[in-house]
């Protein structure tokens, strides 16, 4: 059956009987609604009014003098419609409604604003050229950011290579395992994903470069981006893997499978699209850090494409750089860098929630 | 397979020894598993144990001044400079700007989440709960240079609106007209982005309240708000702080986006409009490029001192979320 109950008056049933048009008793008459369209319509007007007599102008005097007024007019409703309760309960849904639309606001406003002055600097010349050869002052259609791209996909990856095994190592040992330590493990995975990133590329700094006396590499960066990226890889793949029933890992072993074997061949596989989710979220979570590249990767305007040896940039390096020269042209580069950050991160973003959502 | 094949039924086959021992198979996976399980806390290990190790200098020259003292001179021949360190103006500026973030993100948040798992309709719902996901991925340097260039003017007028009419209040006042990158902005931004963890963690609380306590409610002629009182607040009030504290320890160790709108200076000012600032990690970063040896150990030792602040205020917050949430 395809159609809607709300469509099926229409259509007689087999003995020329039709099916009654379903009633909802809960839902609130026109004449109900009466009051509470005039209270709306009154705090429009009255905050109209006010804004337009008194000094508060501008969208914060609207936005505070509806806020007040709506507050007052559905109180006052309330209250002579039914009690005290009622009216405490007006005011509470206005005050989160309105707290909700402002948590609105600023996303509305950064995506609007990434498009606005990061488009311009938009072109296809920009992903097939670095900046080696063009100072920062040069017009936006000279250079690119393709060193930047490619500095961020070597760190990406070399972050996801190493924390896969060690997110998903984890991840079994809290389920698969799940020896006597496992609450203690599961406590500091959940404290580690805390760390901030700005530690995470100072520590490698104190490895890498101290103790070793390494050089600034992309490789050193992704070492950096991996701490940060393990935790959320291993928390992700636990949830996953706490979902597969255990009927299927006991079916494995009266098999006569070993613990190994059930679970490579058969936890693992029944979990694919979880831990592949997992993955992308880990790397979602390291594609935007900024901190840590800037301690351990050293940038370059030129590209690199040696992974373990020179510096090397990345797209949050390369909006950082540009943002710190301060010129016209480089703040309209760090933009456009942003532009296409954002659209990298929102891949990632988008891929989560196709795959999490094919997995119910 | 037909029966045929089947070796004739008089063999019988010897009964299989029955173990709980595990195979050695078993015995090298659970190995290799528990090893890698531990690495998580090998590292975290690893992370205080090098940045203690080579901050401890530091730690030893400069003693409890290093947290309480607000100079940070490195060691200069020109300029005839002893060093010293200290990063008490940081520290606190660090909390001044996280307080102000979760007292502003706090509520905002509180309300989306309530919002969410009770007022909205499901039309409103899906795409609100998009957004909230959308401004967790939002990275770090896109919250900063947007604060600095899109919220920085506004939230200067309303710092202006604030000095005018509570400027008699110390924190709020002003004695020049610097608002601009002062640690009410790196607040401001702060608080947008503490904003998705602790709605999503308040969601997941809400979530657990038991229905039939919520029916209950209704059924005695509760309102939603009366319903929300007295029942879903008392139940997810631990989860809920536990969340906000998770936030808080995401706004103490924010680096790049405090760092692009605040204005450092080294020195304690009562005066939260007033453009001057503090934040350990923005120190980190603003120091890193022209530091010299001894100077990177303090900056080592600083780093340390925010590590121990951060994995603390989460390792209460969680001991809370999971008490609450998550627990069986």
């Amino acid at each position: 059956m395809s159609t809607l109950i709300g469509d099926m008056p229409q259509q007689p049933m087999a003995d020329g009987s039709t099916i009654p048009k379903p009633i909802k008793p809960w839902k609130p008459t026109p004449k109900q609604l009466l009051p509470d369209l005039l209270g709306a319509i009154t705090a429009v007007v009255a905050s109209l009014i006010v804004v337009a007599i008194t000094p508060l102008a501008g969208g914060l005097g609207l936005i505070a003098t509806f806020f007040s007024v709506s507050i007052v007019v559905a109180s006052t409703i309330s209250w002579i419609r039914q009690d005290r309760k009622a009216a405490a309960n007006s005011v509470s849904t206005i005050v989160i409604y309105f707290l909700a639309a402002f948590v609105l606001l600023p996303v509305v406003s950064i995506i609007f604003e990434i498009i606005r002055k990061g488009a311009p600097g938009l072109s296809l010349g920009i992903f097939f050229s670095d900046m080696s050869v063009t100072s920062s002052d040069a017009p936006l259609n000279e250079g690119g950011l393709l060193h930047a791209l490619v500095g961020s996909l070597y760190v990406v990856a070399l972050a996801t290579v190493v924390s896969i095994p060690i997110g998903l190592l984890t991840a079994l040992y809290l389920t698969e395992v799940n020896g006597k330590a496992a609450g203690v493990v599961r406590f500091f995975v959940q404290a580690m994903s805390g760390v901030p990133s700005i530690v995470a590329g100072l520590f490698i700094y104190a490895v890498w470069m101290i103790s070793f006396g390494g050089t600034y590499t992309t490789a050193a960066g992704s070492m950096a981006l991996a701490i940060l990226m393990i935790p959320t890889v291993a928390r992700t793949a636990e949830e996953v893997l706490k979902l597969i029933p255990t009927d299927l890992r006991e079916a494995g072993l009266a098999l006569g499978a070993t613990q190994w074997k059930t679970v490579a061949l058969v936890v693992i596989p029944a979990a694919r699209s979880g831990l592949i989710t997992a993955v992308i979220l880990g790397v979602a979570r390291v594609a935007g850090e900024t901190a840590p590249l800037l301690l351990t990767i050293g940038g370059n305007d030129a590209m690199n494409w040696n992974p373990f040896s020179g510096n090397n940039s990345a797209l949050p390096f390369y909006i950082w750089k540009n943002f710190g020269l301060g010129t016209e042209t480089a703040i309209a580069r760090a933009w456009t860098g942003i532009f296409v950050l954002m659209v990298v991160v929102m891949i990632f973003f988008t891929l989560t929630r196709i795959l999490g959502n094919k997995k119910r | 397979m037909s029966i045929a094949e089947n070796p004739a039924p008089t063999q019988v086959p010897k009964p299989r020894e029955i173990t709980t021992e595990p195979r050695f198979s078993d015995r090298v996976f659970r190995g290799v598993v528990s090893t890698g399980g531990f690495i998580s806390l090998v590292v975290l290990g690893l992370i205080s144990l090098f940045l203690l190790y080579n901050g401890f200098g530091v730690f030893r020259s400069e003693g409890l001044s290093f947290v309480t003292s607000f100079d940070w001179v490195p060691e200069s021949i020109e300029n005839a400079t002893q060093a010293s360190y200290g990063i008490g103006a940081m520290l606190y500026g660090t909390l001044v700007i996280s307080f102000i973030g979760l007292f502003f993100g706090f509520p905002l948040a509180f309300g989306t989440a309530l919002f969410l798992s009770y007022y909205a309709p499901e039309w409103i719902k899906k795409p609100m709960v998009l957004v909230v996901d959308i401004m967790a991925a939002i990275p770090s340097i896109v919250f900063g240079v947007w604060g600095y260039f899109i919220l920085m003017p506004h939230a200067e007028e309303w710092a202006r609106l604030i000095n005018k009419y509570l400027g008699f209040i110390p924190i709020f006042s002003m004695p020049g007209d610097f608002f601009t990158r002062s640690p009410f902005i790196a607040g401001l931004v702060l608080a947008i982005m503490i904003i998705p963890i602790i709605t999503s963690i308040s969601r997941e609380v809400f979530a657990q309240t038991p229905l039939d306590r919520i029916q209950a409610a209704y059924a005695l002629g509760a309102t939603r708000w009366s319903m929300i009182r007295a029942v879903v607040i008392p139940y997810g009030k631990g989860g809920v702080i536990g969340g906000a504290m998770l936030g808080l320890g995401r706004a103490l160790g924010e680096t790049v986006a405090v760092y692009t709108v605040l204005n450092l200076v080294y020195d304690i000012r009562p005066e939260i409009l007033l453009s001057a600032g503090g934040s350990v990690a923005s120190l980190i970063v603003n120091k890193f490029g022209e530091a010299n040896a001894p100077e990177l150990k303090a900056l080592m030792a600083a780093g340390f001192v925010l590590f121990v602040v951060t994995l603390f205020v989460n390792l209460i917050a969680n001991v809370i979320i999971n008490r609450t949430v998550r627990k069986g």
